[in-house]
């Protein structure tokens, strides 16, 4: 069975090389075993040609680059509050009282040829694969993505969005550092907060009050490198399945309809591009820990409870929470015996929660408000969708105020008013900012959507103002992107007459096929 | 019957169903096969030099290693080999391959109404095969593993960490407890200038997260006490926890000229002359105040344990 089908198919080509035999071979192999012979779809999955499809491939390359990172740091990192002193190479904190994971951390900074840079490079991919996974989401929901069919691929990116953030949390709190301890202190806080369970949920993490009986350093380890890492893996898995049997969407255009998807094949286009994103990503991810240097721990110093630095803040991520926690006023509930929190609870448990909800919950709201049931492959020009582009905006612009509320105190000091000031300047623009920016967002997509789109590019002119000062306008030469030099998409080919001495006098046996096929026409170069 | 469609195209025999199509083959010189690129040669050219160019971070970062590595050289040698490789195979990918477009039928993921009634009813009839007059057996079932759902959770959760109980009340100042430094040395009463400041802790608690007290010396004139703690500040010694009550950071910045106590990570101020009152931020209550005395042979200590539940709120609290 398998020999007359190598037969068939090596019979029918006129000049099989070694490379085709090879091919052959081993599909036939494969075929043989697994039936990938009629997977060939799979070549030519369509990936549309938009730059802002590549939002969500830069996530998935930083976070490869944060488990090819991460498993070099964990040959070293010791997940041990244990103290120890510390005799490094660091002179600064020599015969200092450290815990070991501390200590480790110096150890990959300074001790392991290349470990900073390692180091500095999974810290930099975390940023950038939480940012990445962000925008990504920004992208799906300013051009309608989420709507049917793919409502759940929308919630198992919210969950990766928001596992991504909590690995983050964790990975940057391991180190035990000054300033990671003082996160953790708050984290425990919040727990803390939860009215009836919260303080048996803060022991049971923590194995009793803060800090604990130095349990939830390895409990944040084995979180951090294992579970939430497979989770988000198998997430991704997810992602990436719902995509290929749905495939993408694609922006409306020439040939573009609800029933296709135009764009470039993955095999081998897609790929060679894709895979140039793959290294500019690590690259630029290797530069930024070589150059720039991020969460410098030997500077703050071991977590010792009682001390504290200026300018406590977290990674980007949480600044919108831990803005909400310094904005909201002192409302503390208290009466029956028992005291709820609401000046932690409010802002750290609540709203976050509140926004998880939401954005879980868009896809739904937006039908039941619009009742569009139907099926969505075109993507929407945000524009044309006014009223979810301003509240889109407003939301953006909401998170951003909080992020920026998050370093209130280093204002203050910028800008030397006093602290005052500058809290209560953000209770105000925390509420005026969306406003205004979701009015003016409206605004602006109404007038750009009330503007006529041609098929045509704009042509240059030439302006010329005569003596008299009267003008007269004449059309310029041609140059590139004045006219549309786009054709109309056809399949992909499975096969390639690339004998040019039978196809370019047009007599070859492929044009002759050509003819019938809907959509291909044989044009003479 | 399997179609086949990858094979051949010139066996395209009657035996096919019509939606077949013949497969798609392209000539070499069909336009959507052309390079994007204007101009072939130069576009090689430069993606050519960033293959070499990638080529040669590679080998200086091999070298920069071999020499002992430094990190800022190691990140620009391999980040520009990547970035010079990246940028290379996505040009070649975008301006060197097919220009396209190519296109690719979608077909709904709906099923036809026949194959739905079909999974559903497979459900739904086997499903009621299985609890066919079996009522009995099904609530037991459900109550065993009912039961087991409930177990379950006593290791994973309840074996995590202890109980709560009165943990999150108590301090380790105890009535008499001395005042001493993060170094274990005593305080004296004249230890501190009037305006000085420093942390203390309960004797063999030093460094200990709870018990982080803050010990000011205010003049005594510019007191404000509180009703029943009028006892508490012998020669303007004043001590307070230094857990705050908003997030549990310890309260580490003190103004002298406002002689206020800032929390540096949500900007709560304590009012050091006003039984730390809250004047500004997230804190809803003052810190709790550490009641002092002075003892005969001059040493401060503590008169008893906090009257409160230190560091922010929780539940139990009441």
């Amino acid at each position: 069975m398998s020999q007359t089908t190598a037969q068939a198919s090596t019979g029918s080509r006129r000049s099989a090389n070694k490379f085709d035999r090879a091919t052959d071979k081993a599909i036939g192999w494969l075929d043989d075993r697994l039936g990938v012979g009629s997977g060939r779809s799979l070549l030519d999955k369509i990936f549309p040609d938009h730059w802002s499809f590549l939002l969500g491939e830069i996530a998935l390359y930083s976070f490869i680059v944060l488990v090819l990172t991460g498993i070099f740091l964990t040959l070293y990192f010791v997940p041990s509050t244990k103290e120890i002193i510390y005799h490094g190479p660091y002179a600064p904190l020599r015969g200092k009282l450290v815990s070991e994971a501390y200590a480790s951390t110096l150890n990959i900074s300074f001790g392991v040829r290349g470990g900073l840079v390692i180091r500095q490079m999974h810290h930099w991919a975390a940023d950038v694969f939480v940012g990445a996974i962000a925008i990504h989401m920004m992208r799906i929901f300013f051009t309608g993505a989420f709507r049917k069919p793919r409502e759940l691929n929308w919630m198992v990116g919210v969950t990766l969005l928001m596992l991504a953030i909590v690995n983050g949390f964790l990975g940057y709190s391991l180190p035990y550092d000054l300033v990671s301890g003082t996160g953790l202190r708050i984290a425990y806080s919040i727990i803390l907060s939860i009215p009836l369970v919260g303080s048996y949920l803060a022991f049971f993490l923590f194995g009793g009050v803060f800090p604990g009986n130095g349990i939830i350093e390895p409990r944040m380890f084995i979180l951090h490198v294992l579970v939430v890492p497979a989770i988000i893996a198998a997430l991704i898995g997810a992602h990436l399945f719902m995509l290929v049997r749905q495939k993408h969407t694609h922006f409306p255009g020439k040939g573009r309809t609800e029933n296709n998807v135009v764009g470039s094949p993955l095999y081998p286009t897609f790929m060679a591009k894709t895979l140039g994103l793959f290294f500019i990503v690590t690259g630029v991810l290797w530069l930024l820990g070589g150059l720039v240097q991020i969460n410098p721990i030997w500077q703050f110093g071991p977590y010792e409870p009682y001390k504290i630095t200026y300018a406590v803040q977290p990674d980007w991520y949480m600044g919108w929470l831990d803005g909400a926690m310094r904005i909201m006023p002192s409302w503390e509930f208290t009466g029956f015996g028992h005291t709820i929190p609401l000046e932690v609870l409010l802002p750290a448990v609540l709203f976050p929660g509140i926004t998880f909800t939401l954005f879980y919950a868009w896809p739904f709201i937006e039908a039941k408000i619009t009742h569009d049931h139907a099926v969505h492959n075109i993507l929407d020009f945000p524009r044309y969708r006014p009223k979810r582009t301003a509240l889109g905006a407003a939301g953006v612009a909401f998170y951003f105020t909080l992020f920026a509320a998050s370093s209130t105190d280093v204002m203050a000091n910028f800008f030397q008013v006093s602290l005052n000031t500058v809290l209560w300047s953000f209770r105000i623009l925390v509420i005026a900012v969306p406003i205004v920016v979701g009015l003016v967002t409206y605004q602006i997509c109404k007038e750009l959507a009330s503007v006529p789109i041609s098929d045509e590019p704009k042509r240059s002119v030439i302006i010329t103002r005569t003596d008299e000062g009267s003008y007269e306008m004449e059309e310029a030469e041609i140059r590139p992107g004045d006219e549309i030099d786009e054709l109309s998409p056809i399949p992909v080919p499975a096969k390639i007459n690339l004998d040019d001495s039978v196809s370019s006098d047009g007599d070859g046996t492929g044009s002759d096929i050509l003819e019938d096929v809907p959509g291909i026409r044989r044009v003479t170069r | 019957m399997n179609k086949d469609t990858g094979k051949m195209t010139d066996t395209n025999d009657a035996s096919m169903p019509e939606s077949d199509m013949p497969l798609p083959v392209a000539a070499f010189n069909d336009p959507h096969l052309a390079p994007a690129a204007k101009n072939v040669k130069h576009t090689e050219r430069w993606i050519a030099s960033f293959i070499i160019l990638g080529a040669l971070g590679f080998a200086a970062y091999g070298a920069t290693y071999w020499q002992g590595g430094q990190p800022q050289v190691e990140g620009l040698t391999l980040g520009i080999g990547l970035v010079s490789i990246g940028i290379a195979l996505a040009a070649w990918g975008k301006y060197l391959l097919p220009r396209g477009p190519f296109v690719e039928e979608r077909h709904s993921m709906t099923s036809s109404k026949v194959e739905r009634e079909q999974m559903v009813s497979a459900i739904t009839d086997r499903g009621k095969l299985v609890m066919h007059r079996r009522g009995f057996l099904g609530k037991a079932l459900g109550a065993a593993t009912g039961v087991l759902g409930i177990v379950i959770t006593f290791p994973l959760i309840r074996s995590l960490g202890p109980l709560p109980k009165l943990g999150l009340d108590k301090t380790n100042w105890k009535k008499g407890s001395y005042l001493v430094t993060i170094h274990g040395r005593k305080i004296k009463a004249d230890d501190l200038e009037v305006g000085g400041i420093i942390t203390v802790f309960p004797p063999g608690y030093e460094g200990n997260a709870v018990d982080q007290t803050v010990l000011l010396r205010a003049s005594t004139a510019s007191f404000t006490t509180k009703p029943g703690r009028e006892t508490w500040t012998p020669n303007g010694y004043v001590a307070y926890s230094k857990v705050c009550t908003h997030a549990g950071c310890p309260v580490g910045l003190y103004q002298e000229q406002t002689q206020q106590l800032l929390c540096p990570c949500h900007q709560s101020l304590f009012d050091v002359l006003d039984g730390a009152q809250p004047v500004f931020g997230p804190a809803p209550r003052p810190l709790p105040q550490l009641a002092l005395t002075i003892d005969s042979e001059g040493y401060l200590r503590a008169q008893g344990p906090y009257d409160q539940p230190i560091g922010p709120g929780f539940w139990e609290r009441s």
